[in-house]
């Protein structure tokens, strides 16, 4: 139960940065993405503000054996640039330059019910499902290329 | 523009004071679409922390409407297709590339990931040109 709170703060936490840095609006993280329009730098000063915190704050803290209520961080394994991370950042940017809502902002203004935000995440949702369903199975289809390939050559 | 530049940087702390106070006391990174993506998956076992980090994510705005008399920002006249379009593709890209805005540049950043730094790099030059194509493109 503890965790669940420290979630529900740190949500909350991210929600409010979110809102009172003016993000939660898709005109204005447009407006940063605009670079040779009416350019509004406020989403570099954001990130910029959040990396510098979190590192100086995950330096001190991935120093430790563990954090306070678990035992065991959980921190991302993969480290191979590949294709997924290529090809999804890029769409995902293009999805991002197209309306200016990233997931973050999009999910926070569901509950100020603007409707725009409601067809957007439930798109979001199923884009991502697609994507997953995708994924399993064209990974799956290279797998077992890769392996009728490996008996081919080894019937020789 | 300053008083917008110093909530910019506000708003920045906030974040990650969230993404410092989840990693310190759950060991967890804070990446918004990892963690929902965590809550649809269902070999995902442990949703419980998820829906509490986003039922708080919710609450942001909330909490922001009820401290300040600022007005929340005007619906833009767009197409709902293109909202929609956007969402899909907003969905089917952050889930293969495994992470977001948070995810990846918020969090990735702050660990030196390489992964991430790649990441950030793409989807901020192929937003760029989507923005571009959506104001200045087709005669705008």
């Amino acid at each position: 139960m503890a965790k669940n709170m420290i979630a529900l703060l740190s949500g909350a936490l991210f929600g409010l940065g979110l809102t009172v840095a003016g993000m939660t609006d898709p005109v204005k993280v447009q407006n940063f993405l605009d670079i040779l329009g009416n350019w509004d730098p406020a989403l570099m000063f954001v990130l910029g503000s959040a990396v510098v915190a979190t590192t100086l704050g995950y330096r001190w803290i991935l120093g430790k054996e563990a954090p306070l209520l678990d035992d065991q961080f959980f921190m991302p394994i993969q480290r191979v640039v590949d294709w997924r991370l290529i090809s999804g950042s890029a769409i995902f940017g293009i999805g991002w330059g197209l309306y200016g809502f990233c997931p973050g902002p999009a999910l926070a203004n569901l509950s100020l019910g603007r409707y725009d935000a409601f067809v957007f995440c439930a798109l979001m949702m199923s884009g991502s499902m697609l994507a997953r369903q995708f994924d399993l199975r064209f990974s799956l289809y290279m797998r077992s290329r890769e392996l009728r390939i490996r008996v081919q050559t080894s019937a020789h | 523009m300053t008083w917008d530049i110093n909530l910019a940087i506000a708003g920045g702390l906030l974040i990650g004071a969230s993404a410092v106070f989840l990693l310190w006391f759950n060991g967890r990174i804070a990446g918004v679409c990892g963690i929902t993506n965590g809550i649809m998956d269902k070999e995902v076992k442990d949703k419980g922390w998820r829906i509490f980090f986003l039922f708080g994510l919710l609450m942001g705005p909330v909490i922001y409407l009820a401290l300040s008399s600022k007005p929340m920002p005007a619906l833009p006249d767009t197409s709902l297709w293109l909202v929609g379009a956007s969402g899909f593709m907003v969905g089917a890209g952050t889930r293969l590339a495994n992470g977001c805005t948070s995810g990846h540049g918020v969090c990735g950043l702050s660990r030196f990931s390489i992964r991430s730094l790649v990441s950030v790099v793409i989807f901020m030059l192929t937003g760029g040109i989507s923005v571009f194509i959506v104001r200045h493109g087709f005669g705008g």
